[in-house]
């Protein structure tokens, strides 16, 4: 039994060590600038794991690389035991079909209402689903992410807590097996925030995901984090549980856990 | 060391203005080097975009909602320079003909005029500057608030959803609003025609129709499918290929309404010159 909103720890220890995400030596940088340096993490299976850092530090990079949406310049990145480096489209289209993505902005299609933005990837990666099912689908994850009223909405009547929702939604909607979060609370007020923070352990707990999240929001982290990596300068500079973090005497640390 | 100061000088100039040239020679140099990526750049998404349009899964419901924004959505702004070419045409050239006493050739001559290059051409780039600048926006837009991204990440191809819809769409419909175009300006200078004399319409229709000969009609027809991929591809290149700020979407917008008018004009000439030649 766990208590609503915190992260779900049993499943780790049930599947411990079984890796879903392990990232070796990742670099990448834009022109003469590395952004990523030396990146090497692990990602168990059914953990949260938070990776916290200063803006510009490189954080949402890394979560892109995970899913090719940039070209990472050396290193290796296996998900879900394929090097995803490698991968060709197809295959990459079907590895992508396991991960969901929230993104920063939402990423709401501004031209289609609620509906259709669910319906959107349900009936290309589920294809066999006939109309009535895919109804029931999009009722489910609607009412889990708590907005079944939104249904005939457009993105554009929505506040920024409801678009961060709809968006999980539509991630959720197709059953991912990983889910990565972009600043999923960036641009929320605290009261907001607190409610993405807990719908994304709600997540962890009812879908049986493994999440990576990236975030600088200290609160965030506290309520999601298995495990947090801290990146600095483009290198992982700090691994370990929250209390380590919490209880850690180092500068740099203490300046996010004040 | 008073008598060298001159040539000291004379050195300095000399070295400044050989620095000055290496910069400007290098900035040309990558300009020129921009340039041709962009070319490439631009060749390679045709290819990928033909290949899409020939793979399994077309998005029909999409291609139709943009067949229905580019095509009908135009058609109020299509009439409205339909009748107006027609009628202008019609009251400038009206009394030129009236002094050689050839007023009789006036609907043969407009519907020419029309058909063969007024039509088209402004149309094209009338629709290079609504439809165009759309695809630019949109999807310019799109890119900035990270849609494109959403869909390459739930295994939806962009390319085959975004652009290969909007590529045929204006395919497909440039020449419909093209021969509407031709169709109206006809009208309009019946219109025009009446305004100092007095044809009925049947007649006028006659005349121009009995002038307008087969050679006349399908190069015509033909080169507008031309005009009408180049304003999606353009369009579509612009705004998918856009920077990540916002100042991008105006960038790609602008862009595409620039290129798309411009490559028009141009296989317009090539167009003429091969009709020409036949």
């Amino acid at each position: 039994m766990t208590i609503p909103g915190t992260p779900d720890t049993a499943s780790i220890k049930a599947e411990k060590r079984e890796q879903v995400i392990e990232i070796a030596s990742l670099r990448k940088g834009f022109g003469s600038e590395d952004v990523l340096t030396d990146v090497s993490l692990k990602v168990y299976a059914g953990e949260n794991l938070v990776v916290l850092g200063k803006s510009g530090s490189g954080k949402s990079v890394l979560i892109k690389c995970i899913v090719r949406l940039l070209e990472p310049d050396e290193g290796k990145i296996t998900v879900l035991g394929e090097d995803v480096i490698t991968l060709d489209r197809n295959r990459l289209s079907e590895l992508r079909k396991k991960i969901g993505f929230l993104f920063q902005s939402s990423a709401l299609y501004d031209s289609m209402t609620v509906k259709q933005n669910l319906e959107f990837p349900l009936r290309r990666i589920k294809r066999d689903l006939n109309q009535k099912q895919i109804g029931e689908k999009v009722g489910e994850v609607l009412e889990n992410v708590g907005l079944s009223d939104a249904l005939n909405k457009m993105p554009s009547q929505l506040s920024g807590g409801m678009r961060k929702r709809i968006s999980l939604a539509r991630t959720l909607i197709v059953d991912p097996m990983i889910m990565l979060y972009d600043e999923p609370t960036t641009g929320l007020d605290p009261v907001t925030s607190d409610e993405i923070s807990i719908l994304i352990n709600d997540v962890q707990k009812k879908y049986k995901t493994s999440s990576v999240i990236i975030t600088h929001d200290i609160e965030c982290a506290r309520t999601t984090a298995n495990r947090i990596i801290m990146l600095l300068n483009g290198e992982v500079y700090k691994e370990g549980k929250t209390a380590d973090f919490e209880e850690s005497d180092d500068p740099v640390i203490k300046s996010f856990f004040k | 060391m008073k008598i060298l100061a001159p040539v000291i000088k004379v050195k300095e100039i000399a070295k400044d203005r050989t620095i000055r040239l290496v910069d400007k020679t290098i900035e040309r140099t990558v300009k020129a080097g921009n340039f041709l990526t962009e070319i490439a750049d631009g060749f390679l998404f045709m290819t990928r975009v033909t290949k899409e349009t020939f793979s399994r899964h077309f998005e029909f419901r999409e291609f139709l909602r943009q067949c229905y924004q580019i095509g009908y959505k135009t058609l109020p702004l299509i009439s409205v320079t339909g009748i107006i070419i027609g009628l202008v045409l019609t009251i400038q050239t009206r009394p030129a003909l009236l002094s050689f006493g050839a007023v009789g050739l006036l609907p043969g001559m407009v519907a020419i005029s029309l058909i063969r290059e007024m039509g088209p051409v402004i149309t094209a780039l009338i629709c290079a500057g609504k439809i165009g600048s759309g695809m630019g926006a949109e999807l310019g837009s799109m890119r900035v608030t990270e849609q494109i991204d959403a869909m390459e990440v739930s295994s939806t191809n962009p390319i085959k959803f975004l652009v290969v819809t909007r590529v045929l769409a204006a395919t497909i419909m440039v020449p419909i609003l093209v021969l509407y175009a031709d169709a109206l300006g006809i009208l309009g200078s019946w219109a025009g025609a009446n305004i100092k004399g007095d044809v009925s319409l049947v007649l006028f229709f006659s005349q121009a129709f009995g002038q307008i000969g087969f050679i006349d009609f399908l190069p015509a027809l033909v080169k507008t499918f031309f005009f009408g991929a180049i304003i999606g591809f353009v369009g579509c290149y612009k705004g998918y290929t856009a920077g990540r700020g916002t100042e991008s979407v105006g960038i790609a917008a602008n862009s595409a309404v620039v290129l798309s008018s411009l490559l028009v004009i141009i296989v317009d000439l090539i167009a003429v010159q091969i009709t020409d030649m036949l």
